[in-house]
C-alpha cells in the first residue's frame, strides 16, 4: 500500500488527444501543432482546477514555513518589531531551557512506548479478524470507534476522570481492596494515562491491516499447506513479510501524528502540562511559549526543531525499512 | 522441535466449535473492555452526583436527567448555542473541502501538465508536515487581518484545499475509473469541465462521502485551531465550551459535564453510524485516521 502511495502520478504524455474536430487530418505539421495547441489548453484547465490549491500552498502552507524559518532568528512577541536575534533561541533551547528538554523527553517516552503498543494490539486484533470470522464488520466498528472519539475533548475529559484519585480505575480497584493513587495527579502515572489512551486507538491501524492481510493471496497459504507447513510458520514467512510494508506505513503514520499530540495532554493537566511537567508535551509547550508568553520567535525555533526531529525520525524509518521491510521479491 | 509432526495437523484443522465459541466470548470480552469507558461515561450522566464515584457498575441504581438540563444551561450560552457554533464551521469545512480538493484531484489525476510529478511530490509531501511548524506565522498574519474570533482562520484554509489526504484520497479513486468514460464524454463534446462535472463527480460519489464525513469528524474534534483562534465566549465551539466547563467547574460537577461531553459526542457517533462504509474504505485505500 505503501508502495502505492509514493508511486507518481501516472502521466499518460503520449495519449491522443480525443476531442479533435477533423476526421481527417490534412497533414503531419498541422496535426502536430493541433496536439501542442490541445496540450496547451489541458495544462491551462489544469492549472484552473489547481488555483486553489497552488494559492493555499505558498500562502497557507510554503510562505508561513519560511516565515516562521525566519522568526525562529528573532524575538517576536506580536506588540513590539521582530529583533534578529540570531542562532539564541536554539541555543537557549538546547542549553538553559529545562521544561524544553523535559517536554522533550515526555513527547519521546510517550511516541516510542505508545506506538508499538498500539500496533501491536492493532495487528494482533487484525489477525484474530481475519479470515471468515463471523460479525467481522461488529467488531472491526467497535474496535474502530474509539480511534474516532479519541481526539476529542470530551474523551480527555472522560480520562481524567476515570484516572483521577475518584475515579472508575480505583473504584474498580476497590473492589478488590486495592487502594490507587490519583493516576493523573501523580508524575510517575499520569503519562502512563496518555499512553493508555493512544493505544485505546488502535482501531484505525487495525482497518489498515485488516486490508493489508485480504492482499494476500489465499493461494500462498495452500501451497505452504501442501508443504507441510504450521499456521505458525505460515505466518512467519507468508503473512509477516507481506504485511512488513503495511506495518512500515503505519508506524511512520503513527510516530508522526503521535509526536503531534496535544489535546490529551491540555486537558488531562488542565493546559499546564503538569504534574510536575510529567504530560508537558512539545507542541503544548510550543503553544504555551507562541501564544500564552507570546515568545513568538522561541515558539517559531521550536516548531523548526519539531519540524526537523519529525524529518528526521521519518528518515531513519525509511532507512531502516530497507532492513525489514519485504517488498516483494522483483524489487 | 519434536512434536513438530504432530503440531502441524492439529494447526491445519478448523477450530473447533468450542474453539471459535471461545474465540467469539474474547473478542466480545475485549471490546466491552474498550467501550466500558465509554458506557460508564453514559452511565453516569444518568446518575445523581452523588452516585458517580460511588458506583463503579453500569446500570444506575437511580436514573434523572437533570446533569442534561444543568449541562444545558451552565455556561453563558445554552449548549446548543456552541453546537451550533461547531455545526456552522464544520459544515463550511466539509463543503470546501469537498469543491478544493475535488478539483485538485481531478487535475492531479486526468490532466497532464508541466512539473506534474514535481507537484505531486509536494502534495505528498505536505500530508507528512506538521501543523504546527505553520500555526505561528499564520497566528501572526491572521491578527494582522484582524480575523481573530472569527470563523476566517478556521475556514478559508479548507477552501484552499490544504488538507491534502483528501486530495490524494480522490486522486486514488479517480484512477480507478475507467478512462473510456472521460473519453466518450469528449467525444461527445464535453469540456473538462462538464467532464469533471458529470462523469467524474457522480462516479466519485464514496470517495466524496468519505472526505465529508472525515472532515466533519477531524473538524468537530478539532481543540488545537479553535482554542487559538477562538477565545470569545460568545464564539466558543463544543470543543472549546467543554474546556470551559472543564475550567469553570473545577473538580465538581462532573454529572453536568459528562452529559455535555456526550452530547458533544452525539454528532460523531451518528456520522459513524451512518458512514462506517466510507470510512473504513476510506481508511483501507489510504491509511488515513
Amino acid at each position: 500500500m505503501y508502495a502505492s502511495m509514493s508511486d507518481s502520478v501516472s502521466v499518460t504524455p503520449e495519449r491522443a488527444p480525443v476531442a479533435q474536430p477533423p476526421p481527417q487530418p490534412p497533414g503531419r505539421r498541422r496535426r502536430v501543432r493541433q496536439v501542442n495547441v490541445h496540450r496547451r489548453r489541458e495544462a491551462r484547465t489544469a492549472y484552473v482546477f489547481l488555483a486553489p490549491w497552488f494559492i493555499g500552498l505558498f500562502v497557507i502552507t510554503v510562505g508561513p514555513i519560511l516565515a516562521s524559518l525566519y522568526l525562529s532568528f528573532t524575538d517576536y512577541s506580536l506588540l513590539e518589531p521582530a529583533t534578529l536575534v540570531g542562532l539564541d533561541n536554539y541555543d537557549k533551547m538546547f542549553t538553559e531551557d529545562d521544561r524544553f528538554l523535559a517536554s522533550l523527553k515526555v513527547t519521546t517516552i510517550y511516541v516510542v512506548v505508545s506506538v508499538p503498543l498500539q500496533l501491536a494490539f492493532a495487528l494482533a486484533l487484525a489477525l484474530a479478524l481475519d479470515r471468515g470470522l463471523r460479525g467481522l464488520p461488529f467488531y472491526r466498528s467497535v474496535y474502530y470507534l474509539p480511534s474516532l472519539l479519541g481526539g476529542s475533548v470530551a474523551i480527555a475529559i472522560l480520562w481524567r476522570k476515570i484516572f483521577g484519585t475518584e475515579g472508575l480505575v480505583n473504584s474498580l480497584l476497590g473492589l478488590f481492596g486495592i487502594e490507587g493513587t490519583g493516576w493523573v495527579s501523580d508524575p510517575d502515572t499520569a503519562l502512563g494515562t496518555l499512553i493508555i489512551l493512544h493505544v485505546w486507538t488502535f482501531g484505525a491501524p487495525m482497518v489498515i491491516f485488516l486490508a493489508g492481510l485480504r492482499q494476500i493471496p489465499q493461494s500462498y497459504y495452500e501451497a505452504a499447506a501442501v508443504d507441510g507447513a504450521s499456521r505458525i510458520r505460515q505466518f512467519w514467512s507468508i503473512t509477516l513479510p507481506l504485511l512488513t510494508p503495511i506495518i512500515f506505513f503505519n508506524l511512520v503514520l503513527e510516530v508522526i501524528k503521535s509526536f503531534q499530540s496535544f489535546t490529551q495532554s491540555f486537558i488531562v493537566s488542565g493546559g499546564s502540562g503538569g504534574p510536575a511537567d510529567s504530560t508537558l508535551f512539545y507542541t503544548l509547550y510550543l503553544y504555551l511559549k507562541g501564544f500564552k508568553s507570546y515568545e513568538m520567535g522561541y515558539a517559531a525555533a521550536m516548531a523548526w526543531v519539531l519540524l526537523l526531529l519529525i524529518a528526521g525520525l521519518t528518515g531513519v524509518n525509511f532507512i531502516a525499512s530497507k532492513y525489514w521491510v519485504f517488498y516483494g521479491d522483483t524489487k | 522441535m519434536a512434536t513438530r509432526s504432530n503440531a502441524a495437523p492439529f494447526l491445519f484443522r478448523p477450530l473447533p466449535r468450542g474453539g471459535r465459541l471461545l474465540k467469539h466470548l474474547l473478542l466480545i470480552g475485549f471490546g466491552l473492555i474498550m467501550l466500558y469507558p465509554l458506557f460508564w461515561m453514559v452511565s453516569s450522566s444518568l446518575k445523581p452526583e452523588e452516585l458517580i464515584f460511588r458506583e463503579p457498575g453500569l446500570w444506575p441504581s437511580e436514573v434523572t436527567l437533570d446533569n442534561y438540563g444543568e449541562g444545558w444551561t451552565a455556561l453563558k450560552h445554552t449548549f446548543g448555542y456552541y453546537l451550533w457554533n461547531s455545526a456552522v464551521i464544520t459544515g463550511l469545512c466539509v463543503a470546501a473541502n469537498l469543491v478544493a480538493c475535488s478539483l485538485a484531484a481531478y487535475a492531479f489525476a486526468r490532466l497532464d501538465f508541466p512539473l506534474k510529478r514535481l507537484w505531486f511530490a509536494i502534495m505528498l509531501g505536505s500530508i507528512m508536515l506538521p501543523h504546527h511548524v505553520t500555526v505561528v506565522p499564520q497566528y501572526i498574519v491572521f491578527a494582522e487581518l484582524d480575523w481573530i474570533n472569527t470563523i476566517w482562520p478556521l475556514v478559508v484554509p479548507k477552501f484552499l484545499a490544504t488538507d491534502a489526504f483528501f486530495i490524494f484520497l480522490m486522486v486514488q479513486f479517480i484512477r480507478t475509473l475507467p478512462r473510456e468514460l472521460d473519453e466518450a464524454a469528449a467525444i461527445d463534446g464535453a469540456g473538462y469541465w462538464r467532464i469533471f462535472l458529470r462523469v467524474i463527480i457522480p462516479l466519485c460519489t464514496p470517495a466524496l462521502a468519505t472526505t465529508g464525513i472525515f472532515t466533519f469528524i477531524w473538524t468537530w474534534n478539532d481543540f488545537f485551531s479553535q482554542n487559538l483562534y477562538l477565545t470569545n465566549s460568545d464564539n466558543l465551539t463544543v470543543a472549546v465550551a467543554l474546556r470551559q466547563f472543564l475550567d469553570s467547574s473545577g473538580e465538581s460537577s462532573w454529572g453536568p459535564m459528562f452529559a455535555m461531553s456526550i452530547v458533544s459526542l452525539g454528532p460523531i457517533f451518528g456520522f459513524f453510524l451512518a458512514g462506517q462504509k466510507y470510512l473504513i474504505r476510506g481508511m483501507a485505500t489510504t491509511g488515513l485516521k
